[in-house]
């Protein structure tokens, strides 16, 4: 079982830059995202702060050792704020060939590699389609290499547990998590416990992974290898005090969302249907029934949003959430929550598309669908999360508009911010405003009609089982006040005209300057995920005394009411978007200014020498 | 979670069920009977208006929740019972009528219709089948027969019909009735329907007076009905034709056949008590050809089981049990670390 541990932080330690990326690769079965995990978790309780990014295969078990299958997570943790899982890895853990052919290539030069020798045999070599053993051929030179025969020591190291060959082997990550650990001095006993509460049921299997995590850290301690082997510590991040925990992306909009909901004093109704990457939303919030939640696993997506929708007509929050393909099914039913003036929140986890695209990748190429993407003129409110702590703010706001304003609104995360874990400050549930929505319950003075609007133009929110309010809503045009069916041409144009005026209406904060100044050369505008690398790129290019600002922009539909005014204070506007060029449309076709787009759509979050190269360019 | 709505047994006539707007259905269509006979059934049920949600997709049939007074929801295309889904989820307490047809219900949503047969959500679904697309001018649905001439079929449809019957059985359905629009006894269906809790499934057939006039003659008709129609009644003998008729398995063959019945003595003919709790007879019912056999009408099958919503809230509530609502308790939930002036700790 666990032997204590005395980690001593602050001995044997090296100078180092303020930040470090360390990428662990492996093959799918590997556990890397679970190595991944655990060593955030480590940073996160030695006070780093940090950014990850997990980048797995679509494949659930992709073929052992091939290039497909190879599944990497990346983490950059430092003493100074950290907003994106870094650009180049300073260190590469590769369990395999493969792992080490398809991350290799981004390594810092002068890096450090670390490969397990024991599986870089004849096989594995072909299946990563190397004709020679890199390890050996001198091709690594560029980079320091440190091989171990992780295999073969972790084998050693759980022998006297008597476990079978290939379970020893799954030990391995665990023999790499120990090694970590020990070249940043962190403390070990956390994840020990974590360990033992994992493997509870089979305490033989708790104590042989407990043994390979030691074994690795005794070896950092003790192997007094002359190479590049040497224990780094980082500093603390300066943060202000308080509780942090680590939260994805996923989890802050399913807490979110519950915050919402109580705030606006509803029950809450999630239809969902599997989709990756949105499903983790459905998974968290089927836990949460006390908070009164129901969670409903439709037959499909068009069932799921519709289901979210008879939900609301019945008086509860209905909210649905899906990946690209799983929204365009979602059109036509968003057609009638925006006709039947019904609240709704739509959650789209963006990913590479078209059609089945890119499932485990990240991208943000759902915009137009997202602002225009409905038959009909059918305005719907659309907001962005730039990070998983902002997805919890966002959630909240979503609700906000749609109880208040009686509309659906989408909310656009994408698959990096899914995924990722940043430390977030656990917020004061106390300092944020409710909304408590006032259903009709009674005949108000003047006579009930089910399309009179107050002054937001929102319709009155009426639960079927009260008595006297009876009436009929549907999909067919409605007449102005009364709700009844009405095909007139200037009934049709006023309703047109109200659906669009109620939500240009909405009132949304005005947009900021998140770095630099109103006015200037250059602005740098961007939305959702990309905030962590255009936020870095800005700071840095500042620091070299170069005129650019940067702009995140949450509302996307409506605009903030001061962004077009804003952005014309600049001589040049470059919007950064993994797409083809998305937002930089809406911005010109709503305030003609030569937005000028950056793009990339490889799958990959912009790192943050693309956005510099970028901003030298608009400089010139 | 809303309070489960109690409903009361008022009183109401049928012109409490009327609504103000025009009724827009082509003169002679069999959904005016349907309706009249819906809103004549509604106050011997004893259900209060306001507790009352008609739900429905896109068709002729969809229209009908415009002309009940109730509340009422006009969706889209075949996506009725997902919107059911989730109303009844947010409050059981609310009885609920899906209005659909062949189309509606059987193509573009057919799949929802399984589910909510298969999850057993408490509603009757009441499936007006007229063998056409009436709403689009005529083309050939799911339920038309082979050969069936139309706009879009023009020599004739080749594929073979849906049976809404035993579709709805098929997917696991505990109430499965048949009623046709002019009949007097569609009221008794409804009522039966509605008295069965969970997914209530009435197939009927409903006269397209304009593009398949009087394709349900053939036993609909007034005259020669007796030996047309089966009416089935529980613990009734499957009797026809003024009791000269009678329907008894063959038990080598494993199927029903009609059979003579001589001086009343429809026990020696073998003639099959209707048990509407047999699922395996149920299954042979909703296969019978007509033609071969008469049409069997009324409750073919009704043998209730827990419902999707009872169990859903039932699961809610146990799974709450003993924990608070304590959100701020949840956001600290999980491995956190406290920030001090010295550092973190955990």
């Amino acid at each position: 079982m666990a032997t204590a541990v005395e980690d001593k932080p602050g001995e044997r330690q090296s100078p180092l830059s303020d930040a470090v990326v360390v990428r662990f690769a492996g093959d799918s079965g590997d556990g890397m995202q679970l190595t991944g995990g655990q060593f955030t978790l480590s940073s996160a309780l030695a006070g780093n702060d940090f950014a990850t990014f997990p980048d797995f295969p679509a494949e659930i078990r992709a073929p052992q050792g091939t290039l497909f299958g190879v599944s990497a997570f990346q983490i950059n943790f430092g003493s100074s704020a950290i907003e994106t899982a870094g650009d180049a890895p300073d260190v590469l853990v590769a369990m395999n060939p493969a792992a080490l052919k398809t991350n290799v290539p981004q390594l810092k030069q002068g890096g450090l590699i670390i490969a397990d020798e024991g599986e870089f045999n004849d096989r594995n070599l072909a299946k990563a389609k190397y004709d020679a053993n890199p390890l050996e051929d001198g091709s690594l030179a560029k980079w320091q290499l440190l091989k171990l025969n992780i295999s073969q020591l972790t084998m050693d190291a759980v022998k006297p547990f008597g476990l079978g060959n290939k379970e020893a082997l799954r030990c391995k990550n665990m023999w790499t998590l120990g090694l970590s650990l020990w070249m940043f001095d962190r403390d070990r006993q956390p994840l020990i416990d974590w360990l033992n509460g994992k493997f509870a049921k089979d305490p033989n299997l708790a104590a042989a992974n407990v043994a390979a995590l030691n074994a690795g850290h005794a070896y950092g301690e003790t192997a007094e290898l002359a190479g590049p082997l040497k224990q780094h510590h980082v500093d603390p991040a300066p943060v202000a005090p308080g509780l942090y925990r680590t939260l994805t992306g996923a989890e802050g909009i399913a807490l979110g969302l519950v915050a919402g909901a109580q705030l606006a004093k509803l029950p809450m109704f999630f239809g969902g249907y599997p989709i990756t990457p949105a499903s983790a939303i459905l998974h968290h919030l089927s836990r949460l029934k006390e908070y009164d939640v129901t969670t409903f696993q439709a037959e499909d997506e068009i069932a799921a949003i519709c289901s979210a929708i008879g939900a609301s007509y019945g008086g509860s929050l209905g909210v649905t959430s899906s990946s690209g393909p799983g929204i365009a099914l979602k059109g036509e039913a968003m057609g009638l929550a925006i006709m039947t003036e019904l609240p709704l929140v739509i959650v789209n986890s963006q990913r590479g598309g078209p059609s089945t695209g890119l499932p485990t990748k990240t991208e943000q190429s759902d915009l137009y669908q997202a602002v225009y993407g409905r038959n009909g003129d059918a305005p719907m409110p659309v907001i962005s999360a730039r990070s998983p702590g902002d997805a919890f703010e966002c959630a909240i706001e979503a609700v906000r508009i749609a109880v208040q304003y009686m509309t659906p609104v989408m909310l656009l995360t994408d698959g990096y911010i899914a995924n990722a874990a940043e430390p977030w400050a656990v917020p004061d549930l106390t300092s944020y405003e409710d909304f408590p929505v006032e259903f009709l319950t009674e005949v108000p003075e003047g006579g009930f009609k089910p399309y009179g609007r107050d002054e937001k133009l929102a319709r009155p929110w009426v639960k079927p089982g009260t008595p006297g309010l009876l009436h009929r809503i549907g999909g067919i045009e409605k007449e102005v006040d009364t709700g009844h069916i009405n095909y007139a041409p200037a009934n049709h144009q006023a309703m047109t005209d109200i659906r669009k005026d109620k939500i240009d209406g909405i009132k949304v904060p005005g947009q900021v300057v998140e770095l630099g100044a109103e006015g200037g050369k250059l602005a740098v505008v961007g939305w959702g995920s990309t905030f962590g690398p255009i936020h870095q790129a800005v700071r840095r290019k500042r620091a070299e005394g170069k005129d650019v600002s940067h702009v995140h922009i949450r509302h996307i539909w409506p605009l903030p009411a001061n962004l077009g005014e804003l952005l014309k204070s600049y001589d040049k506007v470059i919007v950064p978007e993994m797409n083809t060029g998305q937002l930089k449309t809406v911005l010109r076709d709503q305030y003609l200014v030569d937005a000028k787009p950056v793009n990339k759509v490889s799958g990959q979050p912009f790192t943050i020498a693309e956005i510099e190269a970028a901003i030298e360019e608009a400089l010139k | 979670m809303n309070e489960m709505t109690t409903i009361a047994k008022p009183t109401t006539t049928l012109k409490d069920w009327e609504t103000d707007q025009e009724v827009r259905w082509c003169p002679g269509c069999g959904d005016y009977a349907i309706l009249k006979a819906v809103q004549r059934t509604m106050p011997e049920i004893g259900t209060a208006p306001e507790n009352t949600v008609f739900i429905s997709g896109i068709g002729c049939s969809s229209r009908f929740p415009y002309y009940m007074e109730t509340y009422g929801f006009h969706t889209i295309h075949g996506r009725a019972p997902a919107f059911a889904t989730g109303l009844k989820l947010a409050n059981p307490g609310l009885d609920i009528w899906i209005v659909t047809g062949d189309g509606d219900g059987l193509s573009i949503g057919g799949n929802h219709t399984m589910h909510l047969i298969r999850r057993n959500l408490d509603c009757q679904i009441m499936l007006f089948n007229n063998e056409i697309y009436g709403l689009t001018k005529g083309q050939y649905s799911p339920t038309s027969r082979v050969g069936t001439s139309s706009p879009s079929t023009p020599y004739g449809s080749v594929d073979r019909p849906a049976q809404p019957a035993a579709f709805a059985l098929g997917a696991g359905a505990r109430f499965v009735a048949r009623g046709f629009d002019v009949s007097k006894k569609l009221p008794e269906v409804l009522k039966a329907a509605h008295a069965h809790k969970g997914a209530a499934f009435i197939e009927i057939f409903q006269n397209c007076i304009v593009y398949n006039k009087d394709v349900f003659e053939d036993f609909a008709a007034p005259k020669g009905a007796e030996d047309r129609q089966l009416w089935l009644e529980n613990g009734e003998p499957m009797l026809f034709a003024k009791g000269t008729k009678g329907i008894a398995l063959d038990s080598e063959e494993l199927h029903l056949k009609v059979v003579d019945v001589v001086d009343g003595d429809w026990q020696s003919a073998g003639v099959i008590v209707h048990d509407v709790t047999n699922r395996s007879v149920a299954h042979m019912l909703v296969e019978m050809r007509f033609g071969e056999f008469p049409m069997a009408l009324g409750v073919l099958y009704d043998d209730p089981r827990p419902t999707f919503e009872a169990d859903v809230w039932r699961q809610n509530k146990a799974a709450s049990e003993g924990k608070t609502a304590d959100l701020q308790g949840l956001l600290k939930k999980g491995q956190t670390w406290t920030v001090t002036e010295g550092g973190p700790e955990l």
